[in-house]
């Protein structure tokens, strides 16, 4: 779009903040046990609250309550509204519809926050009140450039009373041109998801030697050959002597903590989790960083004797991992 | 599920709850779409899933909300009451994914007889598909 075309566009849109979706709409089907059952379902949620009445009649709730979780669901409107089969076009369809003829077709739900302020039970009416109530400043985000849309919705029962209240974030954006042509040329053979191997040993001139041994299962550390200091990470020169001559030794592998610390968040694929990152002070004198494994984050501790392995970790890797001693 | 319900008084601030893993299929992504009255093409027709630049199919995130809210109310039992749930999605969830589940309780507030459960959804592919906080209500006692 031209920057005049954005301009009008974003007029439009803008157009619809603080718009009611329509008047308050009663779900078209009321609080029912079959819907509840698929929920229950196809989440796996064995709640018997939900599915068994008479375990529900004997609890404090005196009978079947819905999940929570359904609050929204109860107000969704279907198929003929999401295919474009019906005449009707609510006020979200007709902003979702300006998007698309603006090329923002992809969509997202991104966020939601829900509120239950009563559990509802079969026969129970849910009536929503929908306020478009911000569209966001243009993002760039990892799916393409798009708008957040977000809307809040107040329900309420067959006695006007308050039941809950959703918060509702939808990204609309325009696919990234490379993700739909890598996607479609995959999609020929429809090659399987694959988890990924852990980050691959960037392997040069002066390390390389170090990670093959590794490969073969051996933990090397590198020597110099004039004054017969140990050095790693793998280097060049000797910090002692700078002599550029040196060869190596193989490590016992025994070594204590000498720092640590855990990876939280994010957690990364491919990666074990918990995720400890030690600085293994080697019995040899040289420190080496590696993962601690085989215990629990909190029975690790600075000083801790550990002995290490070198293993495959994954179809791709194999790496020195040290364990409890 | 364990059908006893924990207390308000057994639960510690800290506290983990045990993992569950989500084999993400196709059948959960189109099930947890259609049982939550959700059309949108994306989640059911992997063309229209790759035209928006994903391999396949996704999970729509009132299936992701629900499977967080089974996931806190698993752990507490039957007698528990969800007070609110705050989800934020990251990477989509498509079918061949395992999706991890954790949990941990992060906040307990002794007037309301709440706790919040802060929860993790990891993919084993892209990383965190959901996080987000559940506030749970739990009786004083059993
Ligand atoms: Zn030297």
């Amino acid at each position: 779009m031209t920057p005049a075309e954005t301009s009008a566009f974003e007029a439009k849109i803008r157009a619809y903040v603080g718009r009611e979706m329509g008047p308050p709409k009663r779900g078209n089907d009321d609080v029912n046990l079959a819907m509840i059952r698929h929920w229950a379902e196809v989440t796996g949620d064995e709640n018997p609250l939900y599915t068994d009445a008479e375990f529900a009649a004997a609890s404090s709730r005196k009978g079947i309550i819905a999940p929570p979780t359904m609050l929204g669901i109860w107000a969704m409107e279907g198929y003929p509204m999401a295919q474009g089969h019906t005449g009707k076009v609510d006020v979200q369809r007709e902003l979702h519809n300006i998007f698309e003829a603006h090329g923002f077709t992809g969509v997202l739900g991104t966020n939601t926050i829900t509120e239950f302020h009563r559990e509802l039970r079969p026969g129970d009416q849910v009536i929503s009140h929908t306020v478009i109530d911000n569209i966001s400043a243009p993002k760039k985000t990892a799916r393409g450039h798009g708008y957040f849309i977000e809307t809040v919705t107040r329900f309420t029962d067959q006695h006007g009373q308050d039941v809950g209240r959703q918060v509702f974030r939808t990204l609309r954006f325009m696919p990234s041109a490379e993700s739909v042509a890598a996607n479609q040329a995959q999609s020929g053979g429809d090659a399987k998801l694959k988890a990924p191997t852990r980050i691959q040993s960037p392997r040069g001139h002066d390390n390389a030697w170090w990670w093959e041994a590794i490969d073969q299962g051996r933990l090397l550390i590198q020597r110099c050959k004039r004054c017969g200091t140990l050095r790693h990470p793998p280097r060049p020169m000797c910090g002692e002597c700078q002599s550029l001559e040196w060869d190596s030794i193989e490590s016992s592998l025994e070594g204590e903590v000498y720092s640590y610390t855990e990876v939280s968040y994010p957690k990364f694929p491919g990666y074990p989790d918990p995720l400890l990152c030690g600085l293994i002070q080697l019995k040899e004198g040289t420190r080496l960083v590696a993962n601690i494994v085989g215990c629990a984050p909190e029975a690790v501790h600075v000083g801790m004797k550990v002995r290490g392995k070198v293993e495959r970790v994954d179809d791709a890797t194999v790496l020195p991992n040290f364990y409890p001693a | 599920m364990n059908r006893t319900t924990r207390t308000f008084g057994s639960v510690t601030l800290g506290e983990k709850l045990p993992p569950l893993k989500i084999d993400v299929t196709a059948g959960l992504i189109v099930g947890g779409a259609l049982a939550s009255r959700d059309f949108t093409p994306v989640h059911h027709d992997k063309a229209a899933a790759q035209a928006t630049g994903l391999p396949d199919i996704f999970m729509n995130i009132l299936t992701s909300n629900g499977l967080m809210g089974r996931y806190v109310t698993d752990w507490t039992g039957p007698e528990a009451a969800l007070k609110s749930i705050e989800v934020k999605l990251g990477a989509p969830n498509v079918p061949g994914m395992v999706m991890t589940i954790t949990g941990e309780v992060t906040a307990k507030d002794d007037a309301a007889g709440t706790v919040i459960v802060s929860v993790s959804g990891d993919n084993n592919v892209w990383g965190t598909h959901m996080a987000g906080k559940v506030c749970v209500a739990l009786p004083k006692e059993s």
